[in-house]
């Protein structure tokens, strides 16, 4: 089990009140699983992945990668762990504007440590992997939406991680992009043997995964059969 | 330094204008601080060119502070230090302004009268004697002056001896001879101060002493002067501080992004805090050097002219000044860093 949260309770302070974003929530994702999390606005989805990732911290439960307690581990702790065992794709990829594709790749193996020279390797054959071998050196400006996906993609991977957390990659994406990069994603899932636990708004995405759990209100409504989750 | 170097690249016209802003500030600085030093210079430099420990003043009226103009110690009071307790040597110094004529015209200056044994190096000629001047050689030069030729003060005819290392009091050239010919030009009979060697020298009735450095402010005007220099100099190196720390509050809030991204990704804030800072340094460094290396060009052109020293107090240390306010600037800044959430990187908290 790559992947697995214990009882997890996560609440905001909102006014006066206290917002529950994650009620007892018990989660898992196993090594080489495409998982889909769906759900309303609010619901908790991208709140799960904040705390799988090590980037919030819950009031109450456990958060297991690997067997690691991630609640027990320190800030300092939590982020090589992120840096070397966790990916992220972030909504519109989020990519630097100031560095090409290939330093895209390479910052993340910078900041998890190892040798740039080896990076440089590493980050083409990624680019190659997800089909941007010819547009290496250019910058986020000069790509197209789904092209600066991918090397968000390709950069999630650059640190070997055992999880990749996926949060919204298509939404800014047609369908037709949008499937290719769900479909590169769950390949990528397979070969590689990691857990991926992708939020998306959009159902038709669904039937690409192995699993979908819906949340409603931070509790986890279902978690059914593969491909059987709208 | 990965993202601060590529930073550099991608937004060049933007640090380019930060560096130039820097650069200017810098050659502004040490235009100012050569500037200060080279008035500073022409004011008191006779006296910090004294070989003596203590110079007495005549004791000022209550509020103020002593001052060569004004002070006027009688015969009896100046051989007072003989012998006085910590006195290994006194010398009665005489100082007044007036005007020398020359071959080539009259010129202001100020006359002291003393013994040899404070006179600045001789640099041509001879010690003067019994009627007979040392003249600066920058007084020498401009009125065309040369051992052995006549000069008139205040109508009494005298002799060139010597030509002096340059020297100033008061922003004018200096005139040497001894006292008892400074007493014929200048028709006093008090002399003005007493020059000391000692230590632990206690003044005597109606005479105040200080040290050699504390009588530059005695000197007319120097110690205003140089205050209002030293404010406008803080005043620059204040505002470069602030124009850097601005600069960089608003580079570090439009980066806030990128950053919570790079934070999510694990590096900690301690790397994206040195990265910053490493930026921000290479920027000051860069901006510096060139407004350093612009103001020495400028001031190498500038002393032929005006008064201005360029020495490594004048040069170096305004610019390492400049980097170190500058530096603080930034790190005031970029410390924001530190309170970027990595959560933020996920679309629902952006």
């Amino acid at each position: 089990m790559t992947l697995e949260l214990q009882q997890i309770r996560h609440t905001y302070p909102d006014g006066d009140r206290t917002l529950v974003a994650l009620d007892s929530v018990d989660f898992r994702a196993a090594a080489g699983e495409f998982v889909t999390l769906t759900g309303p606005s609010g619901s908790g989805k991208s709140t799960l992945l904040a705390v799988a990732g090590g980037l919030a911290s819950p009031e109450s439960g456990r958060v297991l990668i690997d067997g690691t307690d991630l609640t027990e581990l320190t800030a300092r702790q939590r982020d090589a762990l992120r840096a070397q065992r966790i990916g992220f794709v972030f909504q519109q990829s989020n990519l630097l504007g100031s560095l090409n594709a290939v330093d895209q790749l390479r910052l993340a193996a910078h900041v998890a440590g190892l040798p740039l020279r080896r990076a440089g390797a590493r980050a083409r054959d990624l680019l190659d992997r997800v089909g941007l071998s010819a547009k290496a050196e250019r910058r986020p400006h000069q790509l197209s939406g789904g092209e600066r996906q991918r090397v968000g993609i390709a950069r999630a991977l650059m640190g070997e991680p055992a999880l990749l957390l996926v949060d919204e990659p298509t939404s800014a994406l047609d369908h037709e992009r949008g499937a290719a990069v769900v479909r590169l994603l769950r390949d990528l899932t397979h070969e590689a043997g990691l857990a991926t636990v992708m939020v998306t708004h959009d159902l038709q995405y669904l039937d690409l995964a192995d699993r979908s759990v819906r949340m409603a209100d931070g509790r986890l409504f279902s978690e059914p059969s593969a491909r059987t989750g709208r | 330094m990965f993202i601060a170097i590529r930073d550099l690249r991608f937004a060049r016209g933007r640090f380019a204008l930060l560096g130039g802003v820097i650069a200017l500030m810098t050659l502004m600085v040490v235009l100012l601080s050569g500037l200060t030093a080279g008035l500073g210079a022409a004011s008191v430099s006779a006296v910090e060119a004294l070989p003596v420990d203590a110079v007495a003043l005549q004791e000022p009226a209550e509020g103020q502070g002593p001052s060569f103009a004004t002070s006027a110690l009688s015969s009896e009071t100046a051989a007072g230090f003989d012998g006085a307790s910590g006195v290994e040597s006194a010398h009665p110094i005489g100082v007044a302004t007036t005007r020398i004529g020359g071959q080539a015209g009259a010129a202001a200056v100020a006359l002291i009268g003393t013994d040899a044994a404070l006179y600045p190096p001789i640099e041509r000629g001879r010690t003067p004697g019994d009627g007979e001047v040392a003249v600066t050689a920058d007084l020498a030069a401009e009125e065309r002056l040369a051992v052995g030729d006549g000069v008139s003060i205040a109508g009494v005819q005298l002799e060139v001896a010597g030509i002096t290392e340059e020297t100033s009091f008061n922003h004018l050239p200096v005139v040497y001879t001894d006292l008892g010919t400074w007493r014929d030009a200048t028709g006093i009979e008090e002399v003005t101060a007493v020059g000391l060697t000692g230590g632990d020298i206690a003044a005597v009735a109606g005479t105040v002493v200080v040290s050699r450095t504390e009588a530059f402010d005695a000197v007319g005007g120097y110690a205003s002067e140089q205050g209002s220099l030293n404010l406008m100099r803080g005043l620059l190196l204040g505002i470069s501080a602030l124009i850097v720390g601005a600069f960089f509050t608003v580079w570090t809030m439009q980066r806030t992004p990128d950053l919570a991204v790079v934070r999510a990704m694990g590096a900690s804030s301690g790397y994206l805090l040195r990265d910053a800072l490493a930026q921000a340094g290479i920027v000051l460094v860069l901006g510096a050097a060139v407004g350093g290396a612009a103001a020495a060009g400028l001031g190498a052109l500038a002393a032929s002219s005006m008064p201005f020293v360029l020495n490594a107090a004048t040069f170096l240390a305004p610019i390492g000044a400049m980097v170190a306010v500058g530096a603080v600037g930034a790190a005031v800044s970029v410390r924001r860093i530190t309170a970027v959430d990595p959560v933020t990187a996920l679309g629902a908290a952006r």
